[in-house]
């Protein structure tokens, strides 16, 4: 019984080292026990209250640094750079925001049964993509569902036209745009320029209240938290070393028999989905969502936040995307007519001196430290080189070839 | 027809023949690449390919595997898989390996990792996910390593190998892959005499159980080889034999060294 069971476990835990694991636990102390401790028991006025503000951005931060690892996924293993990532991230909002825009019932400031905007337009009903929305579940199904075939779709036919790099990041942001474009439209349904906003429930709770706050800025870190393990999992498995080997060189794989199609399609709708998710997830706690998330300018912003903390490594994906917004919310404070400038600047700065990022830094760091003692300790690594050897156990054996 | 398919029919050789191009021709821009070319390679035989530049060798390979489609004539894979109808993955997963002019390792992988990505198994995306190496796939991979003499490099990146270590990568990963047809493109260019001895070696312990077409410049390491040698020229076959005979024959002759 426990044979199967262990071999879809044991490469999950083996999957992430110590280090990972005991930051893993940090990071869930802080999110699921501190955090709820401060905003909620501490009266406001204390020192270590926690505001309403710091709450919703944190929760923020991490739907953002969700998108960044769904996107350091596809570019940074499968080397897909989406420049239209922010479509995904967009759509998943606007699909749990029409189970919010219901829940309002009849609070609306026309008190009707339609959202306001639709009262507005003097539309009598529901349009038929509004079927079943008032059923958060049925929301949540589309927000996984809707990403995830437009990505699949998408991705179908430009993976197997073989569009790759520059162009394929071209055509991404054309999707975007164009989304944007029909989104700003008040035909397509979703509140054109205005958007989604006003919510005032979520699964029956109040959608402002402090312990709705909480619960929310929760399951975003765990669903990031979850999202980190699947895709380290994904990344050390053959799985991720096939989508680096398509990253690079797609038809040398091809000749050795793998179909690259398949491989950038899985790796590419997950993300669409990681996104989507992160969107729903994003929308009650900023209490608005309109076309302007589909900007191409959202989009390039995400794929900065990667290159700021390091592609291909998923956590440098998660330090760039808080590294990067906690600046930006400070400079726009600050100086707010100059932060496209200095995102430029970073952008520039990044690929020119830093192009592993802030995590490629820390690791050059720490080996520079690590060079004197590496000479006194040679000996140890000659017989972990020969893979396989002293390898009995079945568990930690494909480790050792492959690692 | 799926990849499934292809791996699970086989090549049928019950002619003793590995490879048919019967009058494959392609032209580029009404330049003609290969012009009418017939070829046979039989089970088990170490066949070297020479011809001066642009005499279509590696338009031939890219006929083979599947990269180029030739606008006319047939090219079978034995007596059923018609190699001008099946994809590139789909031929490699029939037995078809190819090893290029330049060696094309996987240099952020690890020496180990490249010999794993080759082997012949879990090939597809729900497969790869929770693919581990069996006993026996670590047993080929470390004998392999010993037999390419990379051992010692395992764990390194193979970005790190030498030229020629990275050329011994690649046989080795075609050893991995264990094809029933091998397609190797200038295996020894930029070797030293000592590394192209031993990649000889290798070659010819290749042979026998597998198909080899080798393309080559250089006549030292054809003769090491051994083997039927056919010319190529202009696209099409020129002269066929063994080395003493081509290299006797006046049309080859006036090709390398006239006009």
């Amino acid at each position: 019984m426990s044979g199967p069971r262990r071999s879809l476990l044991t490469p999950l835990f083996q999957a992430t080292p110590r280090r990972g694991w005991i930051a893993f636990g940090v990071v869930a102390t802080l999110a699921f026990v501190v955090v709820p401790l401060l905003h909620l028991v501490v009266p406001a006025g204390h020192v270590f209250h926690l505001s309403d503000y710091t709450v919703a951005l944190a929760g923020k931060l991490a739907c953002y640094a969700l998108v960044a690892v769904a996107l350091d996924l596809v570019w940074g293993q499968a080397g897909i750079l989406s420049l239209g990532h922010g479509l995904f991230f967009a759509l998943g909002g606007y699909c749990f925001g029409m189970y919010l825009m219901r829940a309002i019932g009849h609070d609306g400031v026309y008190q009707s049964d339609l959202p306001d905007f639709m009262v507005f337009l003097d539309w009598k009903r529901y349009p038929w993509y509004w079927t079943g929305t008032e059923h958060a579940a049925w929301a949540l199904v589309l927000v996984v569902l809707v990403p995830g075939l437009l990505a699949f779709v998408f991705g179908w036919f430009a993976f197997r036209s073989r569009i790759r790099g520059v162009y394929l990041s071209i055509i991404t942001q054309a999707l975007t745009y164009a989304a944007m474009l029909l989104f700003f439209r008040n035909e397509t349904g979703f509140g054109g320029n205005n958007g989604f906003t006003d919510f005032k429930r979520i699964f029956g709770f109040p959608v402002a209240a402090p312990g709705t706050r909480v619960a929310l800025f929760a399951a975003s870190v765990a669903v990031l938290l979850a999202t980190l393990l699947l895709c380290r999992w994904l990344v050390t498995s053959r799985f991720g070393r096939v989508l680096r080997a398509i990253r690079d060189g797609e038809s040398r794989v091809r000749c050795l028999g793998y179909d690259p199609l398949w491989y950038k399609l899985f790796a590419w709708t997950l993300s669409a989905v990681i996104c989507g998710v992160a969107g729903a997830l994003y929308v009650p706690q900023v209490g608005i969502i309109n076309p302007s998330e589909m900007s191409t300018a959202n989009s390039i912003e995400i794929a900065i936040w990667v290159a700021v903390g390091g592609r291909g490594t998923l956590v440098g994906a998660v330090i760039g995307a808080l590294v990067v917004n906690l600046a930006k919310s400070w400079f726009t404070v600050a100086f707010p007519t100059l932060w496209l400038f200095f995102l430029g600047l970073i952008f520039v700065a990044v690929t020119l001196f830093l192009p592993d990022g802030l995590v490629g830094l820390a690791t050059r760091l720490r080996a520079r430290r690590r060079v004197p003692a590496r000479a006194s300790g040679s000996g140890a690594g000659a017989t972990a080189a020969v893979p396989g050897a002293g390898t009995a156990n079945g568990t930690g054996s494909g480790k050792e070839v492959v690692a | 027809m799926s990849p499934h398919r292809v791996e699970e029919v086989g090549i049928d050789v019950s002619h003793g023949v590995m490879l048919y191009l019967e009058g494959i021709t392609v032209s580029f821009d009404g330049f003609k690449a290969l012009n009418d070319l017939t070829l046979y390679v039989n089970v088990g035989e170490l066949r070297c390919i020479i011809g001066p530049n642009g005499a279509g060798k590696t338009t031939m390979m890219d006929v083979v595997t599947g990269r180029t489609r030739p606008d006319a004539g047939r090219a079978f894979l034995g007596q059923s898989l018609d190699l001008t109808r099946l994809s590139e993955v789909q031929i490699a997963r029939a037995g078809v390996g190819r090893k290029f002019q330049k060696p094309t390792v996987f240099e952020q992988h690890t020496v180990a990792e490249n010999l794993e990505l080759a082997m012949p198994s879990h090939r597809q995306v729900r497969q790869s996910l929770l693919a581990e190496l069996t006993p026996e796939e670590r047993q080929r991979i470390v004998a392999t390593l010993d037999e390419v003499r990379l051992t010692d490099e395992a764990e390194r990146p193979a970005g790190l190998l030498s030229h020629g270590q990275k050329q011994w990568l690649e046989i080795g990963m075609l050893l991995v892959q264990d094809p029933k047809l091998l397609l190797l493109d200038e295996p020894v260019a930029g070797l030293t005499d000592e590394e192209t001895a031993r990649t000889a070696e290798l070659i010819r312990n290749l042979a026998g159980k597998r198909s080899v077409v080798v393309v080559e410049h250089d006549m030292d390491f054809v003769e090491k080889l051994g083997g039927m040698v056919t010319v190529l020229h202009e696209g099409s076959v020129l002269s066929e034999g063994t080395l003493a005979k081509v290299q006797a024959d006046p049309r080859v002759i006036e090709v390398y060294l006239g006009r």
